[in-house]
C-alpha cells in the first residue's frame, strides 16, 4: 500500500452477494411512522452533523457577530453616549439581535443548495409530516442562534456590558430571540424555495433585513428620528424585538413588547409557514 | 390476473411550452421490473418524479398500488422508494449517518435503526466505508449506498432512475444483481434507462419513450419482431466484389446494408414486411438472398443470421417518430 490510504481500497474487493443482500431484505417488523415531532427533531439532527462535518458553516455566527459588536460600540459608543461601555449597556441586547437576524437569512441559502440535490426528492417521497424537513432545518439555526448570541454576549462582557437582568434576564432574552428568530426564518424557507439561486435568495434576504434591522431602535433612540421614519420603527417587529430583549436583559419585563413580539412572531410562522409548505409540495 | 403496480392514463406534465411527458399509458404488473426506455430528455425522469409524488401531473391520471398519486399522495409514499439520477443521499454526511437517519425517518427507533443501517452497509460492502462522507465515495460505491437507502424499509415499488449512467462495466453488473435479488423479494422495480442492453437484461416489459410519448411497449422480444426480425452479416472472399453485394442485398432484403470495417464484410437489415411467423420468414428470406448472391457469381466465405440488437430496435422506432404517420401505426399497434 502506498500512502494514499484515504482512497477507497475496499472498492475492488466488493462482490456481490445475493444471500447476504436476500438477509437483510428479509422483511421485519415494519416499523411506525414517526411522529411529527419525532422526525422534526430527526430533520434537526442531521442539522446538527452538518454542522459537524462541515464546521466552516458556523464561521458566520461567531465571526460576523464579533465584528458587528465591535465595529458599532467603537464607531458610536464616544459620540452617542460619551463612553463605549455606557453605550454598551444600551447597544448589547441591540446588536445581539440584529446579528441573529441577520444570520437567519442563512436558513434560505441552505435550503436554497439543499433543494438541487437528489436527497431533497428522497426527503419528499418520505411518509412523514410534511413540515418536518423545514422544521428541521430550523432547528438545527435555532443552535446556530444560540451559538451567536453566547458569542456576542461574551464579547459584551468583555467589553464592560454589565446586565442587570442576571443570568435568569439574560438567558430569558436570548430565549425569546432565538424563538422569534425561529419563526422569523419562514420567510427564509419560502425565498429558498421560491428564488432560482443561491444568488438571489442572498440578494432579497439583504433588501429585507437592511431596512428592518437599521430602522429599528438597535442603534439610538427613535425620538430623535423624524415623524415618517419613526412611524416605520414603531410597526417594526424588530424594534420590539429589540424592546423585549433589552427589557428582560436590564431585568425588567415589558408586557406591551413582548405581546408585539408573540403576536408577529405567530403571524410570520402562519403566513410564511404555510406559503414554504405550499410551495414545498408543488415543487 | 395480478394486481398493476402502476396505472396511467394520458399522463401529462407541462413545462412552459414543452409537452415533457404527452399522454403517457403505462401498466406496470407488479412483482416485475418495468424498463422505461428513452434518450435524454424524453420525459423519462419527468413521468417518474410525477409517479413518485414529485411532481403533480397536469393532465391524466397515475395510480400506484390503486392509489391516485394526486388524491393520495401519502400512500403512495408508503409503498414507493425512489433513487434518483443523481445521488439521493446527503453527501456531507457519511453512509452509516445517512442510513441512520432515514430509518429513524421511516420509525425505525435509535437502536433499529442503527442495526438496520449496519447490515446493509455489509450486505452493500461498505461497511468499511461507513464512517467517510459520501462524497468522498466512488461512483459506485454511492450507487450502492443510494439503493441501500432505498431498500432500508423493503418498499412495495422501487423506482431506479437511470441507476447505472456514469458507471464503470463492474460496478453497472454489481448493480443489475442488487435489482435482481430485489426483485425476487416481491419489490417491484420500475427502472428507466438509456441502455438497450440494461432494460434487455433486466425488464420482463419495455416501454420506449421518446419525446414525452410511449412510442412502443411490449416484451423485449416483441419490440424486437416489431421492428424487423434481424440481420444477415456476410463475409465475402473478394473485397472488390463488395459493391455488388451490396446491391444485391439491398434489392433481395429491402433493408439498409451497412459495409463494415472490415473490407470483405457487410451487414444487411431484414426490413420486417408483416404477417406470418417472422421469425421463419427472415430465415427464408436470408436464404433467398444468399441464393441471389450466388446466382451473381458473389462467393460467400461465411455469413450469420443476427437478432436486432435493442440499439437498433430504438432507433428503427425514434426514426419512425420523425415520420408522423407511421407512428401512429406504432401507437394503434400497442393500444390493440
Amino acid at each position: 500500500m502506498t500512502t494514499a490510504t484515504t482512497v477507497e481500497p475496499q472498492e475492488t474487493t466488493y462482490t456481490f452477494s445475493p444471500e447476504t443482500l436476500d438477509a437483510v431484505l428479509a422483511p421485519d417488523e415494519a416499523p411506525r411512522r414517526p411522529s411529527w415531532l419525532s422526525a422534526s427533531i430527526t430533520f434537526g439532527w442531521r442539522a446538527l452533523l452538518k454542522i459537524k462535518h462541515v464546521p466552516e458553516q458556523l464561521f458566520d455566527v461567531t465571526a460576523f457577530p464579533i465584528m458587528m459588536t465591535l465595529m458599532f460600540t467603537y464607531l458610536f459608543g464616544g459620540a452617542l453616549a460619551g463612553s463605549t461601555t455606557e453605550y454598551l449597556q444600551y447597544l448589547l441586547p441591540g446588536i445581539m439581535v440584529m446579528s441573529v437576524i441577520m444570520i437567519t437569512m442563512y436558513t434560505g441559502v441552505a435550503v436554497n443548495t439543499d433543494i438541487t440535490k437528489g436527497v431533497f426528492d428522497r426527503f419528499r417521497t418520505l411518509p412523514i409530516w410534511r413540515p418536518a424537513t423545514m422544521v428541521g432545518y430550523l432547528l438545527g439555526d435555532a443552535f446556530r442562534y444560540t451559538v451567536a448570541s453566547i458569542v456576542i454576549l461574551g464579547v459584551g462582557l468583555v467589553l464592560g456590558f454589565r446586565p442587570d437582568g442576571g443570568v435568569v434576564g439574560v438567558t430569558a432574552g436570548i430565549g425569546v430571540l432565538v424563538a422569534f428568530s425561529f419563526a422569523f426564518s419562514w420567510i427564509w424557507t419560502m425565498f429558498g424555495l421560491l428564488l432560482r439561486s443561491e444568488k438571489s435568495v442572498m440578494g432579497v434576504s439583504m433588501m429585507v433585513l437592511f431596512p428592518l434591522t437599521f430602522l429599528s431602535n438597535v442603534f439610538v433612540d427613535p425620538s430623535t428620528m423624524p415623524g415618517w421614519l419613526q412611524a416605520f420603527v414603531e410597526v417594526n417587529p424588530i424594534s420590539h424585538l429589540v424592546g423585549a430583549v433589552r427589557a428582560l436583559m436590564d431585568g425588567g419585563w415589558d408586557t406591551s413588547e413582548m405581546t408585539w413580539v408573540i403576536v408577529s412572531g405567530v403571524l410570520i410562522t402562519v403566513v410564511f409557514g404555510s406559503l414554504t409548505m405550499r410551495l414545498y409540495n408543488r415543487r | 390476473m395480478s394486481a398493476l403496480a402502476i396505472e396511467t392514463r394520458g399522463l401529462v406534465k407541462v413545462f412552459g411550452k414543452t409537452r415533457a411527458v404527452d399522454g403517457i399509458d403505462l401498466s406496470v404488473p407488479a412483482g416485475t421490473v418495468y424498463g422505461v426506455l428513452g434518450p435524454n430528455g424524453a420525459g423519462k425522469t419527468t413521468a417518474v418524479r410525477m409517479l413518485a409524488t414529485l411532481l403533480r401531473p397536469d393532465g391524466g391520471d397515475a395510480r400506484v398500488f390503486g392509489h391516485d398519486v394526486l388524491r393520495e399522495p401519502d400512500e403512495v409514499r408508503r409503498k414507493v422508494s425512489l433513487t434518483g439520477q443523481y445521488a439521493s443521499v446527503d453527501e456531507d454526511l457519511t453512509g452509516v449517518e445517512n442510513l441512520v437517519l432515514l430509518a429513524r425517518l421511516l420509525g425505525y427507533d435509535k437502536r433499529a435503526a442503527r442495526r438496520r443501517a449496519e447490515r446493509l452497509l455489509g450486505a452493500f460492502g461498505l461497511t468499511e466505508a461507513a464512517g467517510r462522507q459520501v462524497k468522498n465515495y466512488s461512483g459506485g460505491m454511492r450507487r450502492r449506498i443510494d439503493i441501500a437507502a432505498s431498500i432500508l424499509n423493503t418498499p412495495k415499488l422501487l423506482f431506479l432512475d437511470e441507476p447505472t449512467t456514469g458507471l464503470d462495466p463492474r460496478s453497472r453488473s454489481q448493480v443489475w444483481d442488487i435489482v435482481r435479488a430485489v426483485v425476487s423479494h416481491g419489490t417491484t422495480v420500475l427502472l428507466t434507462t438509456q441502455y438497450l442492453d440494461e432494460a434487455d437484461r433486466l425488464a420482463s416489459r419495455i416501454a420506449v419513450i421518446d419525446a414525452g410519448k410511449v412510442i412502443a411497449e411490449g416484451t423485449p422480444g416483441e419490440l424486437k419482431a416489431s421492428v424487423g426480425a434481424g440481420a444477415v452479416h456476410v463475409r465475402l472472399r473478394d473485397p472488390g466484389q463488395r459493391t455488388e453485394a451490396e446491391w444485391v442485398l439491398s434489392r433481395t432484403l429491402g433493408g439498409q446494408v451497412v459495409l463494415e470495417a472490415d473490407p470483405v464484410s457487410l451487414t444487411a437489415r431484414i426490413e420486417a414486411n408483416g404477417g406470418g411467423d417472422a421469425d421463419r420468414r427472415t430465415a427464408e428470406r436470408a436464404a433467398a438472398a444468399l441464393t441471389a448472391l450466388a446466382e451473381a457469381g458473389i462467393t460467400v466465405d461465411d455469413f450469420s443470421l443476427g437478432q436486432p440488437s435493442l440499439d437498433e430496435v430504438f432507433l428503427a422506432l425514434t426514426d419512425r417518430t420523425v415520420d408522423a404517420s407511421s407512428g401512429r401505426t406504432l401507437d394503434e399497434e400497442k393500444s390493440a
